[in-house]
This record gives C-alpha cells, structure tokens and sequence, in this order.
C-alpha cells in the first residue's frame, strides 16, 4: 500500500473522529481569507481562548450529562446567579478565595438539587432543570434588583478573566514560561501516544505504521506548539485558557481511565445492565449532575471576571450554547457516547463562527442562523457516519 | 362436520439457522374453541403470527384457506378485514384513554369529518351488553383490572366484525376468578357463532373449554385431539414433551455437595406497580457445589425470584428470609448483592445483559472495577490480560477483545456475559435462560463450563430454564415454580419431564 491510499483508507476509516478537526480547520481558513490574516493573529487568538473558556468548562460537564441520557437546562441562570453572589461578596471585601469556595459549594449543592429530583424523585432532567433555569433567573434578577450591575473592584479576581500567567524573566519579546509549557504538552503528548501504541504492540492490537504514526505525532505537535508559540508572541496563556485546559485534562483522565468514567459510560449504554452489573445509577446521576454545578460555578466565576462586574443577564443562553458545543462535539443523544476532549473542540468551533462572524461584520441576526445550520450540519455528518461505520 | 372455518396448510418457516415451523397443518371447525398448546418455543406464536399477517405471504411456506378462500395477508390489517382479530398478551390498550376511546380506536365513528361520541359511547355500550354488561365505558382503561381490560380487547375486537378470535395466553395474568370470567365469555361467543383459537398453557382450562386441541412440539404439529375422543391432561403432557432427550449434555462425575450456602424462607416478592405478588412464599435452598433447576413456564414467576434475590433492581416489596454463605442478607442493591459473592446472569443478554457499544475487554471488567484501579486509574495492562484469559479459556471467537459485543454472535455474546461473573468470582451463579437462543455447539461448551464451575471452583449455580430437557439434563435438584410460588421440587432422580410439566401447570 503506498503512502497516498494508506492515509486514505486511515482518513476515511476515521472520518467521524477527524471531521470535526477537519471542519475547524475549514472555518479557521475561510475566516484568515476573509479577514486578510487578522483571524489568526496572536492578539485574536488569544482573545478566541477566552471568549470560549466560560462556554467550554459548561461543554465539559455537559457532555457527561448527555451521555447519561439527561439535560441541564438550569445551567445558564445558575451561572449568572453565581457570578452575582460572588461579586456581592467581593463587594463586601469578602476575602477572595473563600468567595471562591463558596461559589463552588453553592454550585455542587445545586447540581446535587438537581440530581436529587433526577435520581431519586423520578423528575424527567428537563422539568426538573427547566425550572431551576426559572428559579435561578428570577433570584439572580432579585438580587440585582437594588443595585442594577455589580462593579467588581478586586483586581485579583478580576485577573482571572482578563489577566495572564506570570512569566519568567527574560528579555525576549516572547512570554517565555508560555513556550516551555508549549513544549512540555508535546513531550507529554508524544510520550503518552507512544507509551499508548506500544502497549497494543505487546498485545498484537491494531496500530498504526509505523510512518503514518510519525506523521501524526509530528502534525499535531505542530498544531500544539503553533498554538502556544503564537499565545507567547502575545501576552502569554491567560489564565482563563489555562483553566479551561486544566478542567479538560482532568475530565479527560476521569472519565477515560478511572471506574467513575467508565461507570458514568456504562449507564449511558444501558442504565438496565448497568444496574445488573453492580453499579448504582442514582449515585452516577448525582455525581453527573453535582460535577456539572461544579463547573457552573466555575463559568459563572470565568464570566464575571470577566466582565468585571456582574449583570441582571448574565449566562443567559449559556446552556444552549454548552448543549450545542457538546453536540458539535459529536454526543450522542442516545446516550453513551462522547468524549470531553471533543466538547471542548465544539466550543471552540462555535466560538471560532462566533468570532470570525464578528470579525467579518456579520449581523447578530445572520450569525443566529448560520450557527443553527452549524449545529444541524454537525450532527447530521455524525449520524450519517455512524450508521456507515456499523 | 368438515365445515372449516380455517385450515392452513404444510405451513413452514425458517428463522436465521432455526426452523421454527416445518409442515404444520392447522384446521378449525366453525364454531369451535380450538385450543393450541405446546412448550415455549414449539412455534405457536409463530404459527399464529403468520395466521394475523404480522409474518407476511410469501415469508413463509405453505396456504391458509380462510371460509373456503385462499388467503394472501400483507398485513394484520389486512387479515382484520377478513374477520380474524388476535388478542396478544401484551394488551394494546391506550392507558389514559376510556373504554370506549379504546373500542374504537382506529375506526373511530365519524359524522361528517368529526367524531361521533354520542354515537361511540351508545354502541360501545351495545358491543359491551354481549361480555360485560355492567363495565362504566367512561371508565379510563388504566383504572381496570387486567380481567376487565381483557374484555374491552374482546369488545373491540366485536366490533371489527370478528369470526375468529385469536386469544394468546389471556388467562396468564389473571387470579382464578377473573380467568373463570373470561372462559365463560369466550363460550357466550361461540354460543354467538364466534370461533375461537385459544393458546394457553393452563391445561385444566383447556380441557375443560376445548373442541379440539392441536399440539405442537419443536416447530412440528404432533397431535389432533378432538372433544368426542376425549381428553385428559396426562395425554396432552405426553404429546407436549414426548421427545427423548438428545445427548448433548457433558458427562459428569458423581458429586458430593457441601453445606446449605444459601437458604431462603418464606420470600415474597410484591411488584407495586403491577399490584400483585409475582412470588408468593418461596422456600428453597442451594448446597456447595450443587446446581439447583428452577423449572417453569413463561410468566411462572422465575426471573421475578431471582431478582427480587439479587438486590432487588425492581424495587419490589420484599419480606422472608434470606440466608447466603452463613449470613442473613437483604440486599438494597446489585451491588451489595455482587459485594456479597452472588451473581445473576441476565435473560435477555441485549436488553439487560451487556453494553452492547461496549467491546468485549469493558464488557467483562465492569462488574468488578474497582479490582483493577491502582491509585486514580485503571491498569488497562492488567485489564487486557484478564480479558484474554477470559477469552481464551471460554474460548470467545472475536477478532480482538477490544471488538465492539454487538458484532459478536449470539454464543460468543452470551460467553462474554458469563465471563463477566466469572471475573468477580462468585460463590452462588444465577443464571438465567443461559443457552436461550445460541446453537448447539456453544450450548455444549457452556453445559461443560457449569460442570467445571462446580466440580473444581467449588461454585454453587441456580439455573433457570424454560427448556425441560436442559432443566433435567444439568440439575441435580429441581424446583418447579408456578404462578409465583414454588410448586414442586424433585431429586434428579425422580424428575421427569411429564412430572414437571404437571407441577408446572398446576396453578
């Protein structure tokens, strides 16, 4: 087999995993094309990152929502109530990271709300949340009742959205630390795919060639550290990507290599047999729900540093474009299926339309539409490509 | 007297690697109730699917000649138009609808575009004077007892001008006199000229309101039994079972059994939701190393028992007591029940059983996790070798252990179930239906596996079959369950298959 139809038979094989990487590609050229480059320039790249970092950690979560087969409508006004309660504290010169914790608690007890009447009372998840997503508007528009917006004046929190990692001190006009990070994601990702491929070796599983591996590795490692250079040609890694990246990294981990994951997959993919097999699906549903409240409440955290204030209108639509990025991301409605890492791309899809949109001059109205033919677009290749593959 | 209402003729038809009708010939006179019996799986709803047009023409061989008129059903709708109506076991009654909506479902009386109610409710109050004069028709059916809900099937199936009934087990779930009820309805009818086919595995009932009984057994129709002759149960029993017993069990050592290891009294299993005992005071035991038959028909109650032992999944409403490995347990939950050295292979391996978008290495490792997490993560090392034992000493034919078990076959599917309790090495193995639906091969290589189980991992196995040649061919001791409670129980060297039959009919 020679080199061309070898990545051939590879691309078509894999068309679902990669359609999507694929897909942004498409958009990030065609808005670089139509913004004669200023798309990928360093100051909007960065900008990109920190734009999609409240959507993205709700994508996470939600993503293991779906694939127990539920919903979090709720997640939105919870965030923006959130938000307001922290900056009310702030206001009070509550000290920051206490501020913070409680946030996070109120967030867990939330999501745990909402997986009690899931679990345990028998509500179908989208009664159940749609009403928390009532509640929780009406309570973050009581709160800001007397006040109108709530001006944040700590500039430690307020870094948290805005600002970016502290560098090593050097005297290039690169953000140094930001490279050395680049360089140890490729290390760890080289190192964790070859680790990976040689174990299936010792098994005489399937893998890649040897040069098809090559090719790869050194692709992404491209993709990997373009990122990171060009993040360092600017202000470095804000802090928002960084968090963003960190929550990825370790939801990846949990739900690919720890018995909670696979649990959590299992009664996606058959509540029924899971129950037979040991495991208790109303403890998987509150932890689902509870972790999704934990990143509710670190988006609603993201989002007002980042507007340094917090508004009556905060996180509203948050669920819908979390839901969507998910869906982008390639979960399956049926339960199951899906991978954070991909939810994670479906944000940055959606953020990148977003961005270039705006970039670009696209009406609020158009870029509506053309978002929703986006979503459509997505799920449809990925229904159409996983009848094909059985 | 060979005035046929319907004959069918050499009908046979093969399923995938199965032939599950071979020439059956099936008459019925007008006017008569015909009765149709035979084990599970001897292809009576089969036979009688093909009769309503839900297997259609030319999916199978043979002729049906209905009123003297060779008949070409495409569909159950078009062998409703002809007079033929089948009432399934599973009611298709609309819940939150009335009496009379669900009469009238799907020909509903119209005037003009609209429908009519006042003219619905006054002929399904006529349709009802006929079975059950005194039922409210404003009633919503999901307020009725499954005996009247029998009825409003009758009743609708009145209505589409029927002229043969097709009844499949409708006295299955009811009490005796809700059951007494509906055979003196079914007799009105005939005395109306209404033929009736009624399949039933209650042989007293079927004596008792019978013309004719036609037998089936393995696909094949083995006895024509009419009124004048007589009948009498045993007759029935014997035609019912009469083959012998191939050999395709594993020869096995003679055994010594161990301590009781399991002991249950006076269970009793209350489903809420039906609102009725599906386990009415169960008294059995298991000794080490013993396989114990639970025998029955369909329905008996069986997989209610075992589940209502392995943790309760269905949340039914449990009292007695239970004893397992020198202690007293009421488990809350699988889990508990798995922790405590207690397995239960699922019936339905698709439904309950397996991931299915699981492949076979995550399929057998999800029982027992937690044995396999070192710090945060799982060792996949240590996983990948377990699954290859697993793969090799069951001998699972997949491509790869890291295959997806929905393109495995039925035998390997039902392999990779076991191999999932095996890997949390239990002391008592339920298994439930554990060859429904795999070929002979696989069943041999699983019947060898149960004997090694107990003979040298000192297992104890509670096997539940419908299949009494199974039942007889592997169990030391038997228990036959009907109608909820336990019936029976006999030595291995006392059972036979009339012998279960009778307690398994004895309602």
């Amino acid at each position: 087999m020679n080199f061309i139809q070898e990545l051939g038979v590879l691309l078509k094989k894999n068309i679902r995993e990669y359609g999507m990487y694929i897909a942004l590609a498409f958009i990030m050229i065609i808005f670089t094309i139509l913004t004669k480059g200023l798309f990928l320039s360093a100051r909007n790249i960065s900008n990109l990152f920190n734009q999609m970092g409240y959507i993205a950690v709700l994508a996470v979560g939600m993503t293991l929502v779906i694939v127990i087969r539920h919903i979090d409508l709720s997640v939105g006004s919870v965030a923006g109530f959130l938000g307001a309660i922290a900056a009310a504290l702030l206001r009070n010169n509550f000290p920051l990271i206490p501020t913070i914790l409680i946030i996070a608690g109120l967030g867990i007890l939330i999501g745990l709300g909402n997986g009690f009447l899931i679990a345990n009372v028998g509500l179908p998840a989208f009664v159940a949340t749609l009403a928390g997503m009532m509640i929780f508007r009406g309570a973050l528009l009581v709160f800001t009742q007397g006040t109108g917006t709530i001006i944040i004046m700590n500039d430690t929190f307020n870094a948290i959205g805005n600002g970016y990692i502290p560098d090593i001190p050097n005297n290039t006009n690169y953000h140094l630390l930001t490279i050395i990070i680049g360089l140890v994601a490729v290390a760890f990702y080289i190192m964790s795919d070859v680790r990976t491929r040689n174990n299936k070796l010792k098994y005489n599983f399937e893998v890649l060639s040897m040069r098809m591996f090559v090719l790869k590795e050194i692709f992404i490692s491209a993709i990997i550290f373009y990122i990171f250079w060009t993040l360092a040609s600017y202000n470095g890694i804000s802090w928002t990507f960084a968090i963003t990246l960190i929550i990825t990294l370790i939801y990846h981990l949990l739900t690919t290599r720890t018995a909670l994951g696979r649990h959590i997959y299992a009664v996606g993919g058959n509540p029924d047999a899971a129950q037979l097999s040991g495991i208790d699906v109303k403890k998987i549903t509150l932890f689902v729900f509870g972790s999704m409240g934990l990143l509710t409440a670190i988006s609603g955290i993201l989002y007002t540093s980042r507007l340094q204030s917090a508004t009556p209108d905060a996180g509203n639509l948050f669920e819908l474009d979390s839901i969507a990025a998910a869906y982008v991301g390639g979960v399956s409605a049926a339960g199951g299926v899906g991978k954070v890492i991909n939810s994670l791309i479906g944000a940055l899809v959606m953020a990148s339309l977003i961005n270039g949109m705006n970039l670009v001059g696209v009406g609020i109205s158009l870029q509506y539409i053309i978002r929703g033919a986006v979503l459509i677009a997505a799920v449809v290749f990925d229904i159409k490509t996983r009848s094909s593959a059985k | 007297m060979s005035d046929y209402i319907l004959e069918m003729k050499d009908i046979t038809k093969d399923f995938p690697g199965v032939r599950a009708l071979d020439k059956v010939n099936l008459k019925v006179r007008r006017g008569e109730i015909h009765c149709l019996v035979g084990e599970n799986g001897s292809g009576k709803s089969t036979l009688m699917k093909i009769l309503s047009g839900f297997y259609p023409h030319g999916d199978f061989e043979g002729e049906i000649i209905f009123e003297g008129k060779p008949q070409k059903f495409r569909s159950i709708h078009d062998s409703e138009r002809v007079g033929i109506v089948t009432i399934y076991q599973e009611l298709a009654l609309i819940p939150e609808l009335t009496v009379y909506e669900n009469i009238f479902l799907g020909h509903e009386i119209k005037s003009g575009r609209l429908i009519d109610w006042n003219k619905t409710i006054a002929m399904a109050k006529q349709v009802l004077e006929k079975v059950k004069p005194d039922l409210d028709t404003s009633r919503k059916v999901k307020e009725l007892g499954v005996g009247h809900q029998q009825i409003v099937e009758i009743a609708k199936a009145l209505t589409k001008n029927v002229k043969l009934l097709i009844l499949d087990e409708p006295t299955s779930s009811l009490n005796e006199g809700d059951s007494e009820n509906l055979l003196k309805i079914i007799k009105d009818l005939k005395k109306q000229g209404i033929t009736s086919i009624l399949i039933s595995h209650k042989l007293k009932e079927v004596v008792e309101v019978a013309d004719s009984i036609t037998i089936l057994r393995d696909g094949k129709m083995v006895a024509n039994l009419n009124k004048e002759d007589g009948f009498s149960e045993n007759e029935i029993i014997k035609y019912m079972v009469g083959r012998e017993i191939e050999d395709i069990y594993p020869k096995r050592k003679k055994r010594e059994f161990g301590e009781k290891i399991f002991d249950l009294k006076n269970w009793k299993a209350y489903d809420k939701t039906l609102g009725r005992y599906v386990v009415k005071n169960a008294n059995m035991y298991v000794k080490k190393g013993e396989i114990v038959g639970v025998a029955g028909l369909m329905g008996a109650g069986r997989t209610e028992l075992a589940l209502s032992l392995f943790g309760n999944p269905k949340n039914y409403a449990v009292e007695g007591e239970m004893y397992f490995d020198g202690k007293k347990f009421r488990f809350k939950h699988p889990g508990e029940a798995i922790k405590a050295g207690l397995a239960y292979l699922s019936e339905d391996r698709k439904g309950t059983g397996l991931i299915l978008d699981f492949d076979v290495k995550t399929n057998i490792t999800i029982t027992g996790l937690r044995q396999l997490v070192r710090g945060f993560f799982i060792n996949e090392n240590e996983e990948i070798v377990l699954a290859e034992q697993f793969k090799d000493s069951l001998k699972i034919k997949t491509p790869s252990i890291e295959q997806k078990v929905l393109n495995l076959s039925g035998g390997n599917q039902q392999k990779v179930s076991i191999a999932k309790w095996l890997f949390v090495k239990p002391k008592l193995l339920i298994l439930d239906e554990p060859t429904r639906g795999i070929d002979v091969g696989a069943k041999y290589e699983i019947y060898t596996l149960m004997n090694k189980l107990v003979e040298e991992d000192g297992m104890s196995i509670i096997m539940v079959s419908s299949e009494l040649p199974e039942i007889l061919g592997m169990s030391d001791r038997i228990y036959v369950v009907s109608g909820g409670r336990i019936s029976g129980e006999l030595s291995r060297e006392e059972a036979t298959q009339e012998k279960i039959m009778t307690m398994a009919v004895d309602y």
